[in-house]
Parts: C-alpha cells; sequence; structure tokens
C-alpha cells in the first residue's frame, strides 16, 4: 500500500518536488564508498581534504583587497560565526534577486567588502576556503528548501535534474533515482546527494566542487557542460541540496 | 583530452619523426610488464633467493580508484637484534616503472609497519619485498583489481 | 611552503611504540601525463622523505611518481626520550621542507 502511495506521489509530483525517497532509503555517498575511501575521510590526520581546510584556515585570516580586510576581521572566529552557513547554501542574494552558492557568496565578500579581485572558479584559494566554511557546519544537517523567493530557481533545478541530454541522452534522474545502488561500468552509482562538498575525489587526487563533479557527469553523457558559475549549474545546485535536506554535512568528504 | 584528426605530414612534424618522438596525440609510455619487475627485484636481491612469509602485504583486492590506493604492510620480524629488518621495497607490474617506493626501518622503528597511498594504472600484481639484516629477502604480492571512474573527466 | 599534517602523540611512555601519520599537500606530477598542447607534464614528485628524531634517522622513505597525490605515509617509531622528531620531505629539484614537532617522553 505505502509502495503503491509512493509510486503515485513520484509520477504526478516528478517535475515539480524533490525525488521521492522511501523512508530510510536516502543515503550519502559515504555509504557507497569502500571501506578504505570511507576509512580515509573518518580521519582528519589522513583525510587530503583536511590540507584544503588548513589552507582555508590560513586564508581566512590573511588580509586581502583594497580594504586590507581578512575574513576574520569581520566574521571573527569561524567557529561560531560560519557555523551552520555552508548547511543553508546555496542561499538566496536579495541584491542580485537569484540564489549564491557558497564559493559565489564569498567571492562576493571579497569584492564587495575586502574590495579585492574574485577568486577564479575552482581554484585553490577558492576551494580552500569554501572548505574551511563549509567544514565549520559538519555533522549539521543541511537545511536548504526550495520555497519562496527560491522556487523558480529549484524548479528549473528540478527540470534539468530530470532532463535527458548528451549524447547518451540521459538524465541525471535516470541513474541517481532510478539506478542507485547499481553499478555502472564497476564504480557503484550513488543518489547524488552533495553531502561533502568541496570533496577530496581520488579521481581529481585533490578537492574539487560540486559543480566540478557536475561537469564530470555532463562530459559523462556528452552533454556541453555548465560553465561555473552559470545559472543553471546554481539552479541545479540549490535542487541537489534541497533533495538532501536533513542529512549531515561532511566535508571534507573523501569519494572515489 | 580531445580526439584530434591526423594532420598532413608539415616540416615540422619530419623533423620530429626523425628525432625518433611519437606523434601520436594518445602516446602512452612504454609500460613496465611483469618482466621488468622481475628485473627491477632482481637488482635488487641479486642472486639471493626471496623467500615467501614473514610479509603481509594489504590492499583492496578491488580498487574503487587507481589514482588512489591504501597499502599496508606489515613485516612479522624483529626490529632489533641479531636479524631485524632493514628495509621494505615495493614493486608494481603495470604502471610505467616498476619502483613505487623503498622504506627504510632500523632499530629504532618499533613496529614493522608502513602505510602508503599508491596509483595503480591497471589490475596487477604488486609486491612487496622485505630486507633483514642478515641479508635474507621475505616477500609477498597481492592480485589488485582497478577500476576507474564511470565517467571520464575529460 | 607545502601544507602538512603530522599525527604524532604530544606524550608517551618511555618505550612506548607510537605511530606517526603524516600528510604533504604536493601533486606528485608522474612525468607522464600529456598537457593540454599534448606535450608531456614533466615530472615533479617529492622522492625523499626522513625521519629524525634529536638529530638520529629513525626512518626514511624512497618515493616513486607511483605514489599518490598529498603522498601519505604511516611509520611507527619508540619513544625513547623527550625532544624533537623532524620530518623532512626532499623533491626532484633538490628542494627540502623541514616540519619539527615536540614530543614530551615520561
Amino acid at each position: 500500500m505505502k509502495a503503491l502511495l509512493f509510486a503515485v506521489i513520484a509520477a504526478t509530483a516528478a517535475a515539480a518536488a524533490a525525488a521521492e525517497f522511501a523512508p530510510g532509503d536516502r543515503r550519502s555517498g559515504y555509504d557507497f564508498a569502500g571501506p578504505e575511501s570511507r576509512a580515509m575521510q573518518d580521519d582528519d590526520t589522513a583525510n587530503p581534504g583536511m590540507l584544503g581546510v588548513l589552507e582555508g584556515e590560513t586564508l581566512w585570516a590573511t588580509k586581502a583587497g583594497a580594504a586590507d580586510r581578512s575574513c576574520a576581521d569581520c566574521h571573527g572566529d569561524a567557529r561560531t560565526s560560519m557555523k551552520g552557513v555552508a548547511a543553508r547554501y546555496p542561499a538566496f542574494e536579495p541584491a542580485l534577486a537569484r540564489p549564491l552558492d557558497l564559493e559565489g557568496r564569498i567571492n562576493r565578500c571579497r569584492t564587495e567588502h575586502q574590495r579585492a579581485a574574485p577568486f577564479a572558479g575552482e581554484s585553490e584559494d577558492l576551494l580552500a576556503l569554501t572548505a574551511f566554511v563549509a567544514y565549520q557546519s559538519r555533522g549539521l544537517p543541511i537545511a536548504v528548501a526550495g520555497d519562496g523567493e527560491l522556487r523558480p530557481f529549484f524548479d528549473l533545478g528540478s527540470e534539468l535534474f530530470h532532463r535527458r541530454q548528451g549524447q547518451l541522452n540521459l538524465s541525471c534522474s535516470q541513474c541517481h533515482d532510478d539506478n542507485w545502488g547499481r553499478r555502472l561500468a564497476g564504480a557503484m552509482i550513488p543518489q547524488g546527494h552533495p553531502t561533502g562538498y568541496p570533496v577530496y575525489r581520488l579521481e581529481w587526487q585533490s578537492l574539487g566542487s560540486l559543480q566540478r563533479r557536475l561537469r564530470n557527469c555532463m562530459i559523462g553523457v556528452r552533454a556541453e557542460p555548465y560553465d561555473y558559475g552559470a545559472p543553471e549549474a546554481v539552479a541545479l545546485e540549490l535542487y541537489l541540496m534541497a533533495r538532501a535536506r536533513g542529512m549531515p554535512l561532511e566535508t571534507p568528504a573523501v569519494r572515489p | 583530452m580531445d580526439q584530434r584528426s591526423p594532420e598532413p605530414p608539415t616540416r615540422r612534424l619530419v623533423l620530429l619523426t626523425a628525432a625518433g618522438l611519437s606523434l601520436a596525440p594518445f602516446a602512452r609510455p612504454a609500460a613496465a610488464t611483469p618482466a621488468a619487475m622481475e628485473e627491477a627485484i632482481r637488482a635488487l636481491v641479486g642472486e639471493a633467493t626471496i623467500e615467501r612469509g614473514k610479509v603481509k602485504l594489504e590492499l583492496p583486492p578491488i580498487v574503487e580508484n587507481g589514482n588512489t590506493v591504501p597499502l599496508t604492510v606489515t613485516v612479522d620480524s624483529p626490529i632489533s637484534g641479531a636479524d631485524h629488518i632493514t628495509a621494505i621495497h615495493i614493486f608494481n607490474e603495470k604502471n610505467p616503472q616498476p619502483y613505487v617506493a623503498a622504506f627504510h626501518l632500523g632499530p629504532r622503528s618499533g613496529k614493522a609497519v608502513v602505510s602508503t597511498r599508491i596509483r595503480l594504472a591497471d589490475s596487477q600484481q604488486v609486491v612487496a619485498i622485505a630486507r633483514l639484516s642478515d641479508g635474507s629477502f621475505w616477500s609477498d604480492s597481492a592480485d589488485v583489481v582497478v577500476t576507474l571512474a564511470a565517467c571520464a573527466e575529460g | 611552503m607545502a601544507r602538512v599534517l603530522i599525527n604524532l602523540p604530544a606524550r608517551a611512555k618511555r618505550g612506548e611504540v607510537i605511530e606517526i601519520k603524516t600528510l604533504i599537500a604536493h601533486p606528485m606530477e608522474t612525468g607522464y601525463r600529456l598537457g593540454p598542447t599534448g606535450a608531456t607534464i614533466p615530472r615533479d614528485i617529492i622522492s625523499r622523505f626522513l625521519c629524525t628524531y634529536n638529530g638520529e634517522e629513525v626512518f626514511r622513505a624512497e618515493l616513486y611518481p607511483a605514489i599518490a597525490a598529498n603522498p601519505f605515509i604511516a611509520f611507527f617509531t619508540v619513544a625513547t626520550e623527550s625532544g624533537e622528531i623532524a620530518f623532512s620531505w626532499t623533491d626532484d629539484h633538490e628542494e627540502t621542507q623541514t616540519e619539527v614537532r615536540q614530543i614530551t617522553v615520561e
């Protein structure tokens, strides 16, 4: 009876609502990774992502720009001021009337308040600072909802998630909603929840953002990937974070 | 890496070919072969016999990503005294080079256990050889299946 | 100066066997990868690692391109006396980075 109910919900609300996983079925990529990768993530002194977090800690205290200010000058101790922040990004920025992801938020602070040049997309510095900020929310439940002012962007993200694309003509949903837990060329398909970004991906041998991971997937289906910072990319991030609402943040996660 | 269609020969290409350099966009270095690994191991041990035992090489049997593979090698040998372990050498079959690492231990090591993370280009055999102070060599090997990311980054 | 993570106990009992874990940020460029122009990206790796305990060598390693980026090395040593444990990483250009940690041995 329950299965039928969920099937009906899924069928009628496919495009509008977050994917409905059966209760207890929602799992982080951590659960799909092998024991060695999990062990690497669990040990802060052996997790290569922590090198980025440490780098970010230094950047947090480094003065920059014409305003000669560091993040710490406005925000103080990140452990208190940044706690919970990453868990609610992407968030709506009223001045721009659109959502910003964490990287976008950091760059906006950089240009508006530090009066410094923004960090280049996917640069080491930006990844390190993002990892440091997100690390302050580790263990906290993701608290992004796609409602209110975010609704149109959430809807766009949802549409992109369910849309077939690329030469392989596959949608994100087909793998990550319908076939998670099965294997694709030896790799187990996760559900695609962004619980640990920026993530240390073994394939990259470095930290990387959610947008980079999405670009990998899009190239995988032979679609033209979104540019870093493109509205589609942020909309998709927003959708994915809302879809993962309630799951704890694991930054910096280790994934294959 | 993107596909490049073959270009018509130019003067530069001809000169490069003459110099013996490869032109293929997907040029791969000559990979080590099991024979190359054997040769490298022989260079280390000389005429000595390599005995099986004392060494335990731990690698995941199925590797999630060949770019970063956790490895632990344990040698059941006294650390100091008459016959103690002095070094552990790691070799592989199919990477471009047979060498992976050499670890030098001594009487102050306490325990002959070393962990690191290695790269494996393909499914292959990895060999660990321990050298003891009496000149004897002991080894263990592990056969590893290497999987790569399903969707290449490009 | 590359970022380093070192895990070793700040205090230990005399004779105790302690585990030391080290992690350093480094791409460990193998020398086999092709760059965007098709030219090989030159090799650039950390090739030697040394640990000394109050100046005496207690562990040494030679590393090859097969060691993964951000090299992780974990090993053991006996806590013999209080003092300094020093870690040095040397790359292909013979440039060395050294980190020092204090240990108190009771």
